[in-house]
């Protein structure tokens, strides 16, 4: 574990907290039956890791981007805690659907993402 | 100013995550690093939400800070969609499908249990 790497980590995780924060704020004041913002953030995250992958990007650049940026953009504790709450408020079908969706949606981005890495960077 | 303190707590969130992953399982194909994170982290924000952050009085900036920041950036989604798509390509079918349904239901559950920790709490 070099200073480099946990510093590239920490300054992608710093930036990738606050643009989280600051997208699920605006986006979550849209009162949706689904929660928008934690679906943007997580499943344009999982296309952009997807791409990094594919691209086979160098170790700093994966490490920033990848590892400390886009790893803190997602999350899966907020995700979670709203499944639950759908879950707990009876509302079955709105329930079913978040998972659908994002877990439908965030393999299906990641493997997109890898394969546009892949062929175009 | 409580995009910095999110800022600071997401940093520390994000390099306790790469510590562990690379500290623990680091020859293992199926990634346990990911899961364990993110079921501890689960169980960690509906725990600090729902019942400890209403017990003691916290102030609204640490609230963001704890939860979204350190939190949110030690728990990641983009990871597991990375790591399920890798298992799949490398024709590991069975261990892709246990991780999706770990991370389905196991993260539930300790959600849920964070949260059962909550109503007790309330009643006594």
């Amino acid at each position: 574990m070099s200073g480099v790497h946990v510093l590239l980590v920490g300054i992608g995780g710093f930036i990738g907290a606050i643009a989280r924060f600051s997208v699920s704020r605006q986006l979550n004041e849209f009162h949706t039956p689904l929660p928008i913002g934690t679906l943007t953030v997580n499943l344009s995250g999982a296309f952009l890791l997807g791409m990094i992958l594919g691209a086979k990007a160098d170790t700093m650049i994966a490490l920033l981007f990848g590892t400390g940026f886009l790893g803190a953009f997602t999350t899966f504790s907020t995700l979670k805690l709203e499944m639950i709450q759908l879950r707990l408020s009876k509302f079955k079908k709105e329930f079913i659907l978040y998972v659908v969706i994002i877990y439908g949606g965030g393999i299906a981005l990641a493997f997109l993402g890898n394969l546009v890495g892949r062929h175009y960077f | 100013m409580v995009y910095l303190f999110v800022g600071l707590a997401g940093t520390l969130g994000a390099i306790l995550r790469y510590a562990i992953g690379i500290t623990f399982f680091t020859h293992s194909t199926f990634p346990f690093t990911t899961l364990f994170i993110n079921l501890i982290g689960s169980f960690l924000l509906a725990w600090l939400t729902t019942n400890l952050f209403k017990r003691i009085s916290v102030s609204p900036l640490l609230v963001s800070a704890i939860g979204t920041g350190f939190v949110g950036s030690f728990t990641t989604f983009s990871t597991l969609s990375v790591e399920t798509v890798t298992l799949l390509k490398d024709g590991e079918l069975l261990l892709g499908i246990i991780y999706i349904f770990v991370s389905i239901f196991g993260g539930l559950l300790m959600s849920r249990i964070g949260f059962k920790v909550s109503g007790e709490a309330g009643k006594s």
